[in-house]
């Protein structure tokens, strides 16, 4: 019996016509694709972008060269040299941050105890030439001064859970 | 208007046919190159996307409506590359054939009452002969690139086309026996009444299996083994780029157009219009004309790329059984069953 019903509705074609109006019903359900460039996901203020070095608000740099972050970095990405400064200050001469070895882990940013290194929330960037991918700490800086108003107000939404 | 039909016929018969044909040609190109646009815009909201809609006309976007002759005129500027060991004459002479049959089963259309190119008596045969032509094409194009998923995907259609053609011709006789003669104006003619008199009720089956062998033959999904780009690359026409390619990717549209117009014509009444005769005499619109034909394609149109977003490809066993154990017998017990409603005289459709 059950041989027979599964036999006429094969031969009226029933599961394929629900197939039909499953896909049909979808031709009519609202689309929500994001248009990108015009249209952008929302973005976390924990989001791990490009990377920043940030100052105090009176100009100051804030890294002290502890280097802990070179420590910590996994991917050996940060390659940091320091010397005293005139004023006897412990400051870097260089900063330099791969990207290409960079795996946005976001360890430095933690590890960091005067909160200098962080990652913005910027992830549209490309390199056109070998070498641009170095990102050295002039650069560092002044992504840091481009962004300082949203780092600061991040770190600041996220300052009790950090 | 007088001199313009004065100087029609004075024209060459050459020439007035000639143009004819590019009045045929032409709106049928512009048709196959939005059914691309068309395909990818539908399959795109049936899987909740927005399919193109970012190439517009004079910097406005337009919904995509310009993709069609961005991807032509990208392909027209591809080179064309031959592969090494590739037989040049028939790789190049593959998509030709292809397409020349696809574009040539126009000439016996009619698209309106009297409104055919060649009113010729044999019409259904040789729309038949001329779909089956395109076979050839494939394998052609599969044997000459020298290349075995090429290879694969001919073998595979070869077999898979040949099946389908008996169905689709016993699904063809059975219609030629309802209506009486090989013509296709008078196909129509015989449906006359309304949706109800339309052969799609008393061939029934006819009509399913005839638009399911349609599917296959123009190896479309979900019979899309002869591509099968998830098993075999692209199939017989994985070796073929720029504009050789292009014309393999308007003959399967220009066939896909073709089945549909054919499936509106023999059984859904072709440019009749659904409502009862006495209604429709000279109203606007209602009446009999070329845009019920119109609507009726697009509806097979629709049908053909409603099918591709939902069916999963069928394995190619089962593919010869449906087509061998199921669609064959199913026509022939039909026919019959035709022949008795027309030899009884029913009443109805053969009274």
């Amino acid at each position: 019996m059950k041989a027979i019903t599964n036999y006429i509705r094969s031969l009226f074609l029933f599961e394929l016509l629900r197939g039909l109006s499953v896909t049909g019903s979808y031709f009519f359900a609202r689309k929500f694709t994001l248009q990108y460039p015009e249209q952008k996901a929302p973005v976390s203020p924990r989001f791990r972008g490009l990377h920043a070095l940030r100052r105090y608000p009176n100009g100051e740099e804030r890294c002290i060269a502890c280097k802990l972050c070179e420590a910590v970095c996994p991917a050996l990405a940060i390659t940091i040299e320091a010397e005293p400064r005139d004023d006897g200050s412990r400051r870097t001469t260089r900063y330099d941050i791969d990207l290409f070895k960079c795996i946005y882990c976001g360890f430095c940013e933690e590890s960091c105890p005067v909160d200098s290194i962080v990652e913005t929330r910027v992830y549209e960037y490309h390199f056109e030439n070998r070498g641009e991918q170095i990102m050295t700490k002039q650069m560092l800086l002044d992504i840091g001064d481009k962004y300082e108003q949203q780092l600061a107000a991040d770190r600041a939404a996220q300052a009790n859970v950090r | 208007m007088d001199a313009v039909i004065e100087l029609w016929t004075a024209l060459p018969v050459v020439i007035q046919i000639m143009i004819k044909i590019v009045t045929i040609m032409l709106p049928l190109m512009i048709l196959v190159a939005y059914y691309t646009y068309a395909e990818r815009k539908i399959i795109g909201y049936m899987q909740v996307r927005m399919g193109p809609n970012r190439v517009g006309f004079f910097g406005m976007r337009l919904w995509g409506l310009g993709q069609p002759i961005a991807d032509a005129v990208k392909l027209m500027f591809k080179e064309i590359v031959v592969p090494n060991g590739a037989n040049k004459l028939l790789f190049l002479i593959a998509p030709m054939l292809s397409i020349g049959p696809a574009l040539a089963a126009w000439a016996v259309f009619p698209f309106n009452a009297g409104l055919v190119l060649a009113d010729v008596n044999a019409g259904l045969l040789y729309i038949l002969a001329m779909t089956s032509l395109g076979v050839y094409g494939v394998i052609i194009a599969g044997w000459a690139s020298n290349s075995k998923y090429a290879f694969l995907g001919a073998m595979r259609s070869a077999a898979q086309i040949v099946s389908y053609e008996i169905a689709m011709g016993f699904a063809l006789v059975g219609v030629l026996v309802a209506a009486g003669s090989l013509n296709l104006g008078d196909i129509v003619a015989a449906q006359q009444g309304s949706v109800f008199h339309w052969f799609w009720l008393p061939l029934m089956p006819l009509f399913l299996i005839y638009f399911i062998s349609g599917v296959a033959e123009t190896n479309r999904a979900p019979f899309d083994v002869a591509e099968g780009e998830s098993e075999i690359v692209a199939g017989f026409h994985v070796e073929y780029s720029g504009m050789t390619f292009a014309v393999f990717f308007l003959a399967e549209y220009a066939n896909m157009i073709l089945i549909s117009a054919l499936s509106a014509l023999m059984f859904l009444g072709g440019w009749l219009s659904p409502l009862p005769e006495a209604w429709v005499d000279g109203v606007f619109l209602l009446d009999h004309g070329f845009h019920w034909l119109l609507i009726k394609t697009f509806f097979f149109m629709f049908l053909f790329l409603w099918f591709r977003a939902t069916f999963p490809r069928y394995r190619y066993d089962q593919i010869m059984r449906l087509g061998w154990k199921v669609f064959i017998p199913i026509t022939i017990v039909w026919i019959v069953v035709v022949a008795v409603m027309k030899v009884t005289a029913m009443p109805w459709w053969f009274s």
